[in-house]
């Protein structure tokens, strides 16, 4: 088939992928890698967004960027290998090919947070979706207030980025605090959940905006957690998790109440999000 | 939309069906129409009149359907267990295939079919049901090319409704029974004895011109009356109905009633109502290996919010329990579409009472959730 009606079709359908080309494949902990790829008319996205990925024959999942929004030449994903389609993402290495449709979805409203402080509170595998916030702070960091990171996981095994995390921590003008719920015997940092790192870090709660990624009950914690420290519930963003098949608000899986995550998410604000979250398996 | 130019209305006598299904084929349509099959009303591709289930009637309430013979009427029945979503919308549709070749891999999107359909008898109801996908499909940021395309080349013969089942409620959610446009053509069957006469309205251009090539004779009052009161008498069976007022914020405000507890322990999970539904548009995805090649296709097909996989993410279902799938589902249907799509998802057709195995009644659902 023409390269030309090839192009065509792809336009008429999104839900047909284009090809993307694993170029570095780095393994982060015992399950999770990080993939860096490429793929022809690129164009960029904005922190928060997600693309839905395929492994040929296998499946297609939706995954965050986990990469720096500032460089349109690499796409990057981090992934942990925990259904049939993850799993076989994680095996690939470089000169892989897979399809990519994306980008989807609402990102961080990073730009509200100009000249406010900023609280990113990360959970687990939650720390990829908000990597590209923290690039973006730093590349500007000039332009917001006390920027913090707050980070749990359950053990030592499962801290994402560590050597970034090092850099990060190194720097002045930015508070790293990492936590785990439960420590080994190389362990040295704070252990408990991540909510309680919030009571030592030091912000503004009146001038803050805070961005949250990570399992469901720890969002709905830290968002409780930093309404009770006097910031305001507008300014409390949390990214959602859901089955999704399609990402364009066609195949009607991702449904929270009336949101499709897909499309009016996975970023929403805490007021909006709220009322959805108490009801149990909505 | 109907402009005065094809605001025609005419009379035809029961041979002008043929000519209608013979001027469609010859057109290019391939003509879908009611047939009688495993002892219910189904559609699917007919070729004349001879096909329709002429002098079948259908009895139906919650989780009963059954087709008997009486009188003479073309369009008696009241609606079955198909829908027109069935070729709008197929069950199983491919997206596209993915080739290793010796260039590399390349992916082919599935080209977009060119077949066009006459779809013949849509009620009232059911017009209302495709504007309704038509909205979630179309209209939106991204479409559905593969429903587009059937859509837009699809040619609507619409039948007014002469009966309503026991299960019909469109009187309430403001579809019927009678069509007010959507259509290129509507019919109304005004039987005399053994003889049966259509008046037939124009809603399109394209509709008017083929009226212009029917042996009619012009409608006088007494026709128009007749028909008039066809829909009137389907519209006085009519004996269920739900009340909307507020409706749509009361049942997601009450996501925490009792009723839900009581309808999930009858509820069996099955998705029959789902699958009946003529705006339940939900699909999944699924790679299939070809073997006769190097190629994987991707199938999209119909999925249900009742199954446990639907709301599957890494470590459970969000929606595991009955209880929160049919919650979901009603909740969907009749609250969140009005967010989403800025209206209903129920129609009112009662396919969902009439194919239900236990007999759930949307309609009985809605109103306990409004008491109490």
């Amino acid at each position: 088939m023409a390269l030309e009606s090839q192009l065509e079709d792809r336009v008429l359908d999104p839900m047909v992928p284009s090809i993307a080309r694993v170029t570095a494949r780095r393994e982060e902990t015992a399950d999770v890698v990080t993939l860096e790829m490429e793929a022809e008319g690129w164009v960029g996205f904005e922190p928060g967004q997600f693309n839905m990925l395929s492994v040929f024959g296998v499946g297609e999942v939706p995954i965050s960027m986990s990469g720096d929004p500032s460089d349109a030449s690499k796409i990057i994903h981090t992934v942990r290998a925990v259904g049939a389609v993850s799993r076989a993402l994680a095996r690939l290495t470089p000169g892989a090919v897979l399809g990519l449709r994306g980008p989807y979805g609402t990102g961080w409203p990073v730009g509200l947070a100009e000249g406010r402080d900023v609280i990113v509170a990360a959970g687990g595998l939650g720390l990829a979706p908000v990597r590209p916030i923290i690039y973006q702070l730093m590349a500007e960091r000039h332009r917001f207030g006390k920027v913090t990171l707050l980070y749990g996981t359950r053990g030592p095994g499962d801290i994402l980025f560590r050597e970034e995390l090092a850099e990060w921590r190194s720097r002045l003008d930015v508070g790293v605090e990492v936590t785990v719920d439960h420590a080994d015997h190389t362990w040295h940092g704070h252990v408990g959940v991540v909510t309680r790192l919030l009571r030592s870090a030091d912000f503004d709660p009146e001038k803050v905006t805070a961005f949250v990624c990570g399992p469901e009950i720890m969002m709905r914690f830290m968002a409780n957690e930093l309404g009770d420290a006097g910031c305001p519930a507008q300014d409390i963003y949390l990214s959602m998790e859901r089955n999704m098949k399609c990402a364009i608000g066609l195949c009607g899986h991702c449904q929270l109440g009336p949101a499709f995550v897909c499309k009016d998410g996975p970023v929403f604000d805490w007021p909006y999000l709220k009322p959805l979250m108490a009801v149990k398996e909505l | 939309m109907m402009s005065q130019s094809h605001r025609s209305t005419r009379v035809i006598a029961a041979a002008g069906l043929d000519e209608i299904i013979s001027s469609l084929a010859r057109e290019g349509y391939r003509v879908i129409g009611p047939r009688l099959r495993d002892d219910a009303i189904i559609y699917d591709e007919i070729n004349s009149a001879a096909d329709l289930p002429r002098g079948v009637l259908d009895e139906q309430s919650g989780g009963r359907y059954r087709t008997y013979r009486e009188g003479e009427a073309y369009f008696g029945y009241v609606v079955g267990p198909s829908s027109w979503k069935r070729y709008l919308h197929p069950p199983r549709q491919v997206l596209w295939r993915a080739d290793d070749g010796e260039g590399g891999v390349s992916i082919r999107a599935e080209p977009i079919a060119g077949e066009r359909y006459a779809f013949l008898g849509v009620r009232s109801c059911e017009l209302a049901a495709i504007a309704t996908q038509d909205r979630v499909l179309m209209a939106g940021a991204y479409g559905d090319p593969h429903y587009a395309a059937r859509r837009n080349g699809a040619f609507i013969v619409a039948v007014n409704c002469g009966r309503a089942a026991e299960t019909c409620f469109c009187t309430s959610m403001g579809t019927g029974p009678r069509a007010h446009g959507g259509y290129d053509l509507a019919l109304t069957e005004i039987v005399t004895g053994e003889n049966a006469a259509f008046l037939v309205e124009a809603g399109s251009e394209r509709g008017q011109s083929l009226i212009e090539g029917l042996s009619s004779r012009e409608a006088n009052d007494g026709d128009v009356e007749a028909a008039v009161q066809v829909a009137a008498r389907a519209a006085s069976q009519i004996k269920r109905e739900i009340d909307r007022e507020g409706l749509s914020e009361l049942v997601k405000a009450k996501h925490d009633h009792p009723r839900w507890d009581d309808v999930a322990a009858r509820c069996l999970n099955c998705a029959n109502c789902t699958m009946v539904c003529p705006t339940c548009f939900c699909t999944t995805v699924e790679d299939v290996s070809e073997l006769q090649s190097a190629a994987t296709a991707r199938v999209q097909r119909w999925e249900s919010c009742f199954t446990t996989d639907f709301s599957y993410i890494h470590g459970g279902a969000v929606r595991s329990s009955p209880v929160s799938r049919y919650r979901q589902w009603l909740t969907h249907k009749l609250g969140t579409w009005h967010d989403q799509f800025g209206q209903s998802g129920c129609t009112g057709c009662g396919r969902c009472i009439t194919w239900c195995p236990v007999g759930i009644d949307i309609t009985e659902e809605a109103a306990a959730l409004r008491g109490g």
